[in-house]
């Protein structure tokens, strides 16, 4: 197991770790939309940062290739996301996520 | 010898065609018959009956040359079941040849008739479209008639047998819808089925006595039967006794004997040359041949032959008081038939299967000739009503007014009142005088009647005389009431005589009758010289039907101890019986003359005989009431109890009570209580209700998690990841 920096693999994961629980976290407590979308941002971050980890470990380059495609795939989900949070906003003056809950049973 | 062998064997092989060839000809007029005219289907089917002739002549050639040595001609494989084997095999021999030149024979002649008189009768009875059923039924019934008599086995014979009732069922009802005089009734279909009823009655015995002989035999086969009689009778002496007496039920039945008979009055609604043809010369005969042909099971058993000839004997005799009786000049002829059957049976009751046979022979031409004189007779008063009415602007006439509905739509009519008076042209109380309107048929049936009389040298003197001498010799009671027979016949034929032919017409259309045209009477003329000659068959000194019938039954005559005068023989001859009944029957015919000739009988008169005989003659005028003493001894309780089974026991019992109440109750009952109430109600009903409502209650309870709350469904979604995730990691 070989080390970069000086710093262990498992500081990278604790740091990984604890960006992953922010993460989490803003999403269950946070009721603004943006913030929401930072923190689901957040916990894909802290993904990256485990795969990066794990590759530079392990020296393999297949979670330097995860993390583009997380990168993408993210980049691509913030641009549909956006753009529904800027049509709820229109709707219903708000982006507040606890208002919009009409699909409830 | 005439013939080689070969050539005698190739004609022993040509016997199929005397079946094949009214086949085809009712083939042919079935399938071509509406292209063809009258004419043409009339000569079809006379030439299939006449091939048939031809093919009989030749048979008899080739026996005749053989030395009268018969032969079985197998035809095809017919029913083999295990080692039960019946196949169709044609029996060639002097008996079945000698019936199947009566039978084609005269009718031949008879079809050649039928041309002239139904191509009359369609138009009397306005439908000209059944004149081809008509010749099929006929060729139909030659065919059959041919199964029956060239048959090897009682089970082919009985094939025709049926056969030939059949085709008399659907002849008696030719004019089903209407009654003997044209009016719109059931009269006509209820003789023809009251004609197959009492054959089914005679036919349950023949089976009887076929089942027995089955039994006993292991063969229906009459070679294999005949060889077996005397083995079997000396082991069970019951069973051919037994045999023989139902087979003599058959024979009632089919040959109109006591206590059968009843049908073959009635039979007269069908065309005078049915008339003839089945139910005078050829079909009825039957039971004699039948008889005839089983001879060496009755020579087994003298008291089933002395039963067979009481029955004859007491049916000639009642037949002929009935026919003294009658004014429809068809029926006297009727029960003329059934007397003379009664004649043959008694013959071939005594063992005078010979002198039974040559009076079936002389008969079939004989009354053949009356009936179908009779028929011109009709006709010819048909004529002269015609004649009169269409003078008068009547209505009625063959050529206008055909009614051309649909013959259902025509039964349901009452009298459509076209026949502006009811006229009877078979009632001898209209006729009168016709000898001068119709000398031919005159002179056809003066013939006709003297034959059947008796009167030397006449066919039916020499057929019935050897009867009456078989009787003398052997049962002189039968012998005496035969003889009474015989002076009865004299005197009724004489009756009709006078009163058909002589006096003065006693109704208009008498008056005006016309003659046949040859068609017609070149028929007759040809039975009436077989009338005539006739006799010659087996004329005392040469007896060539002796001889000939003699190959084939060999039954012994066991000379009884009789009285000189009766032992006297002039070549088989007795003078004494002879003079005897011609003398008679002379003088029965002048008793007529005294009764009927000396004094026509005027119109509307009462039958002279009315006032001295008193009932005995209301008795002979209504048939000495047997079929209302039928009817009330047997028809009325019969349908009595039909009508307890249908009304009572099926309709009230097992309809009404067991179906309905039981059955249906029950099944009610059931279906209340337990189908509906138990396992449709509680049982399926609960499945589907719980389904439902455990699905209404999941859902209840399911949509609490269904708040639309973002971020509770995140946290459900992390909380399962944790719970995957932990089992991963502690498992």
């Amino acid at each position: 197991m070989g080390e970069f920096g000086g710093v262990p693999l498992s500081g990278y994961l604790v740091v990984s770790a604890i960006l992953f629980t922010l993460g989490a976290l803003g999403v269950l407590i946070r009721r603004n939309a943006i913030i929401i979308f930072m923190s689901v941002e957040l916990m894909l971050n802290a993904a990256n940062l485990a795969f990066v980890a794990f590759a530079r470990s392990y020296d393999v380059l297949s979670g330097q290739l995860f993390v583009f495609f997380v990168m993408t795939v993210s980049a691509a989900e913030v641009a549909v996301g956006l753009a529904l949070i800027v049509a709820i906003f229109r709707s219903k003056h708000s982006i507040d996520v606890d208002q919009m809950s009409s699909l409830k049973g | 010898m005439l013939l080689s062998e070969t050539a005698i064997s190739t004609l022993f092989n040509l016997v199929p065609l005397i079946v094949f060839l009214p086949i085809l000809g009712l083939l042919i007029n079935i399938i071509f018959g509406d292209r063809m005219g009258e004419k043409a289907i009339g000569a079809v089917a006379s030439a299939a009956s006449g091939l048939a002739f031809v093919v009989s002549v030749l048979l008899g050639i080739a026996l005749w040359t053989g030395a009268g040595e018969g032969q079985a001609v197998p035809f095809a494989e017919w029913i083999r079941i295990g080692t039960l084997n019946i196949p169709w095999t044609f029996r060639v021999d002097t008996l079945s040849v000698t019936m199947m030149l009566v039978v084609s024979g005269v009718g031949t002649l008879i079809h050649i008739y039928a041309i002239g008189y139904m191509h009359e009768d369609v138009r009397f009875k306005d439908d000209v479209k059944r004149y081809r059923r008509f010749f099929v039924f006929m060729n139909l019934f030659i065919a059959m008639m041919m199964i029956l008599v060239s048959g090897d086995s009682y089970l082919m014979l009985f094939v025709g047998w049926e056969g030939v009732g059949l085709c008399s069922f659907l002849l008696i009802g030719f004019w089903y819808e209407m009654d003997t005089l044209g009016r719109p009734s059931w009269a006509n279909s209820n003789a023809a089925k009251k004609a197959m009823i009492a054959n089914r009655i005679g036919d349950f015995g023949f089976l009887l006595a076929g089942f027995a002989m089955f039994w006993a035999f292991g063969s229906l086969q009459f070679g294999e039967v005949f060889g077996k009689a005397s083995q079997v009778a000396t082991l069970t002496p019951g069973v051919i006794l037994f045999i023989t007496l139902f087979m003599l039920v058959g024979v009632a039945g089919k040959s109109a004997q006591i206590p059968l008979y009843v049908w073959l009055p009635d039979a007269m609604a069908g065309p005078t040359p049915v008339s003839a043809l089945i139910h005078a010369a050829t079909m009825v005969t039957a039971g004699v041949y039948l008889v005839a042909r089983s001879w060496p099971l009755y020579s087994l058993v003298p008291n089933a032959q002395l039963i067979v000839a009481l029955v004859g004997a007491v049916t000639a005799f009642f037949a002929a008081t009935i026919a003294v009786g009658q004014y429809d000049i068809k029926k006297v002829l009727a029960y003329s038939t059934i007397s003379q059957l009664g004649f043959m049976v008694a013959a071939v009751g005594m063992g005078a299967y010979v002198a039974g046979m040559f009076h079936l022979v002389t008969h079939a031409f004989f009354k053949a000739l009356l009936f179908l004189s009779a028929g011109s007779v009709i006709l010819g008063l048909e004529r002269g009503h015609h004649h009169l009415a269409h003078a008068g602007g009547s209505p009625r006439s063959p050529d206008i007014g055909h009614d051309t509905r649909p013959e259902a739509q025509r039964l349901e009519l009452p009298d459509s009142g076209h026949h502006e008076e009811i006229f009877d042209p078979n009632d001898m109380r209209n006729m009168g005088g016709l000898r001068k309107q119709m000398p031919v048929t005159f002179w056809l049936y003066l013939i006709g009647a003297l034959t059947l009389a008796g009167i030397f040298p006449l066919a039916g003197f020499w057929s019935k005389d050897e009867i009456l001498l078989d009787a003398a010799r052997k049962f002189p009671v039968i012998y005496i009431i035969l003889t009474i027979a015989a002076i009865l016949t004299a005197f009724y034929m004489g009756r009709q005589i006078w009163m058909v032919f002589f006096g003065k017409p006693r109704h208009a259309a008498a008056g005006h009758a016309e003659e046949s045209p040859g068609i017609i009477t070149i028929p007759l003329m040809v039975l009436a010289g077989l009338s005539i000659l006739g006799g010659m068959l087996n004329l005392p000194g040469l007896h060539s039907l002796t001889n000939w019938l003699g190959h084939t039954i060999e039954a012994l005559e066991h000379e009884a101890e009789v009285a000189p005068w009766l032992a006297l023989s002039w070549g088989g001859f007795n003078p004494i019986v002879a003079l005897i009944s011609l003398l008679l029957a002379l003088v029965a015919i002048y008793i007529s003359w005294l009764i009927y000739g000396r004094k026509p009988l005027e119109s509307g008169q009462k039958d002279p005989l009315k006032k001295p005989l008193g009932f005995i003659f209301t008795g002979m005028e209504n048939k000495w009431y047997v079929d209302e003493i039928y009817a009330a001894v047997f028809l009325k309780p019969y349908t009595a109890i039909s009508g307890f089974l249908a009304d009572v026991i099926d309709g009230r019992f097992w309809h009404d009570w067991f179906h309905e109440k039981v059955i249906a109750g029950l099944y009610n009952f059931f279906s209340k209580t337990v189908l509906d109430l138990r396992i449709d109600q509680q049982f399926i009903d609960a499945i589907g209700n719980g389904l439902g409502n455990l699905t209404r209650r999941v859902s209840v309870f399911m949509r609490r998690f269904q708040n639309g709350f973002v971020r509770s469904y995140a946290l459900a979604v992390l909380f399962g990841v944790v719970i995957i995730l932990g089992y991963l990691l502690l498992k």
